[in-house]
């Protein structure tokens, strides 16, 4: 057993582990850290797979971004999961139905694909060049439509959320912070002038 | 010697390169350890010198060991857990935010070839660390069952996840110019005969103030210390924390701070290419890597960034939160956004010719 072997056991074994343990522990927190464990440990086997941009991007954008957000989230609305939980023992077979299902299709999809197309060499390593060149060259001149379609999609998706959830409300006070760093010192003070009122005098 | 060293324990086979690798991680590790302590001297000795005050001075010659001081009585305090915390995540929480700081450090190239590992996509990498850093300071905030530590780990968390944004950018037209991901080739792209000029300060000016600025509010210093706003939340995401496990957290900011300043240098700044690169030719040995460039550049220039911290520390009041989060999304952002396109432009006409 070759140390890259003992490795891919290593961290397939901590990913499947995290995935059960976002199931089943009780804590949400817990949970959310078991998924940061899971997308951590599937990173490392991209790694191993020599996947090496899929890998940092993945780590890059689930774990340090959406995850960040994700676990935000859990911490504040402070959940209580107990209701939530009580339905688990009842929709247990339906669960499990559903993931036999899904397990039989993904190995009739590897199975098929292994019987129809011989595993083919990298092609990365065939073009000579590094994985995220291969990559970036493969995207922006081959695919270079359907990538800015998607992207595209994913931008109007993105404005579309804002104006569904922005509402304006009123009775609140905003401040404008660029009218606060404009502010000059006429605004804020008013410098009178006054004779002075001396001893005697009737003020009036 | 060191050659000899390596031959030696490569004859052991597997268990040679285990133990070689080890020694390359220390290598970078001790170091980086002593440069935080000594950083730590430096910045109350610079900041007193900043508000006419003398600085640490009783312990050592010059106080210079008031640093070692610090670090043994945190050491030798007794950590207190919190009632009603959670005690697995409450001791997680330091080492999760100890571990990428370090990590990063790996990819740091100091000399041609002096790195200890030589990714392609190292500027990736380094990305990913340091948004990983997050999440020490998020489970300390939680895990401590404390008011003030949530709200410090809720500010530095958006904080952080809204100026890796600009951050991200700003390497990104770094990787535009290079045309890689690979830190030596970064910093062997910035080579010329122009000099200062050939480095990605000049054609990347706004790219270079923004990731700078935003490597300080991503580390959670002054004037972006919100996060441990004494004045409003007494010390943030680490008020419970005592002792060593307090130590660590410092260890961990420091560390990024230092990292940071070194990412500033090999990405803008040239590394270890000199300023003088191009215009002086001649062979002396001991001084013509003043010219010729050396790893003594990565460090004088790495130390002139992490003096800019204690400069603007010593020197800015504490942002209110909305502006932090107004200067990340509204004025950073935009400009990063322009300024990829005026680069993939400056690329694309030849305007700026990598090694030339």
């Amino acid at each position: 057993m070759t140390f890259e072997l003992v490795c891919f056991y290593f961290f397939g074994a901590v990913a499947a582990l995290a995935a059960l343990a976002v199931i089943s522990v009780k804590n949400p927190v817990v949970a959310a850290l078991n998924l940061v464990l899971t997308f951590f440990s599937m990173a490392c086997v991209w790694l191993l797979a020599q996947a090496e941009f899929l890998a940092v991007a993945l780590v890059l954008v689930y774990v340090g971004a959406v995850m960040v957000l994700f676990l935000f989230v859990v911490m504040m609305l402070d959940v209580d999961f107990a209701p939530v939980r009580e339905g688990f023992v009842r929709f247990l077979p339906v669960g499990i139905v559903v993931a036999v299902v899904m397990l039989v299709e993904m190995l009739m999809m590897i199975g098929v694909r292994s019987l129809q197309v011989p595993v083919s060499a990298d092609p990365a390593a065939l073009a000579g060049m590094s994985n995220m060149g291969w990559l970036g060259r493969t995207l922006f001149r081959d695919f270079l439509l359907p990538f800015e379609v998607a992207a595209l999609i994913l931008t109007v998706g993105l404005i579309a959320a804002i104006p569904l959830t922005l509402r304006k409300r009123s009775g609140i006070k905003t401040q404008n912070p660029g009218r606060q760093v404009m502010v000059k010192r006429e605004d804020r003070i008013r410098l009178v002038k006054m004779d002075a009122v001396k001893k005697g005098e009737a003020t009036p | 010697m060191i050659d000899s060293m390596r031959d030696t324990l490569f004859g052991y086979g597997d268990t040679g390169i285990v133990v070689w690798t080890v020694l390359k991680i220390l290598a970078i590790a001790v170091p980086v350890i002593i440069a935080v302590a000594m950083f730590v001297y430096w910045e109350r000795k610079v900041i007193g010198w900043m508000h006419v005050r003398m600085g640490p001075n009783q312990i050592g010659p010059l106080g210079l060991l008031q640093a070692f001081a610090d670090v043994f009585k945190l050491l030798f305090k007794e950590v207190i857990l919190p009632a009603n915390s959670n005690k697995v995540l409450y001791y997680l929480a330091p080492m999760i935010a100890l571990v990428p700081a370090f990590a990063a450090w790996s990819v740091i190239p100091f000399d041609a070839g002096l790195v200890l590992a030589n990714v392609n996509v190292g500027l990736l990498l380094l990305l990913a660390m340091t948004s990983l850093g997050v999440y020490g300071i998020i489970l300390a905030g939680w895990a401590s069952n404390s008011r003030y530590a949530m709200l410090g780990a809720m500010r530095a968390a958006a904080q952080t996840v809204s100026y890796e944004i600009a951050m991200g950018f700003a390497l990104v037209s770094v990787m535009i110019m290079t045309g890689s991901l690979n830190l030596t080739d970064i910093v062997l792209a910035q080579q010329g005969s122009k000099g200062f000029f050939d480095w990605y300060w000049l054609p990347l000016l706004p790219m270079f103030v923004i990731y700078f600025i935003s490597g300080v509010a991503e580390t959670n210093r002054a004037p972006f210390d919100v996060a441990e706003g004494e004045s409003e939340i007494v010390a943030g995401f680490h008020v419970e924390y005592s002792g060593s496990a307090f130590a660590i957290f410092f260890l961990a900011e420091y560390a990024n701070m230092i990292l940071i300043a070194f990412l500033a240098s090999v990405l803008f700044m040239g590394g270890w290419l000199s300023p003088l690169q191009g215009w002086i030719n001649a062979d002396v040995p001991w001084v013509d890597w003043l010219w010729k460039g050396g790893w003594q550049w990565t460090f004088i220039k790495a130390f002139m960034f992490s003096f800019f911290y204690l400069w603007f520390r010593a020197s800015f009041p504490r942002y209110r939160y909305d502006q932090i989060m107004r200067l990340g999304w509204k004025v950073f952002i935009p400009i990063t956004i322009v300024w990829v396109v005026a680069a993939a432009c400056m690329k694309y006409y030849g305007i700026v010719t990598i090694g030339a």
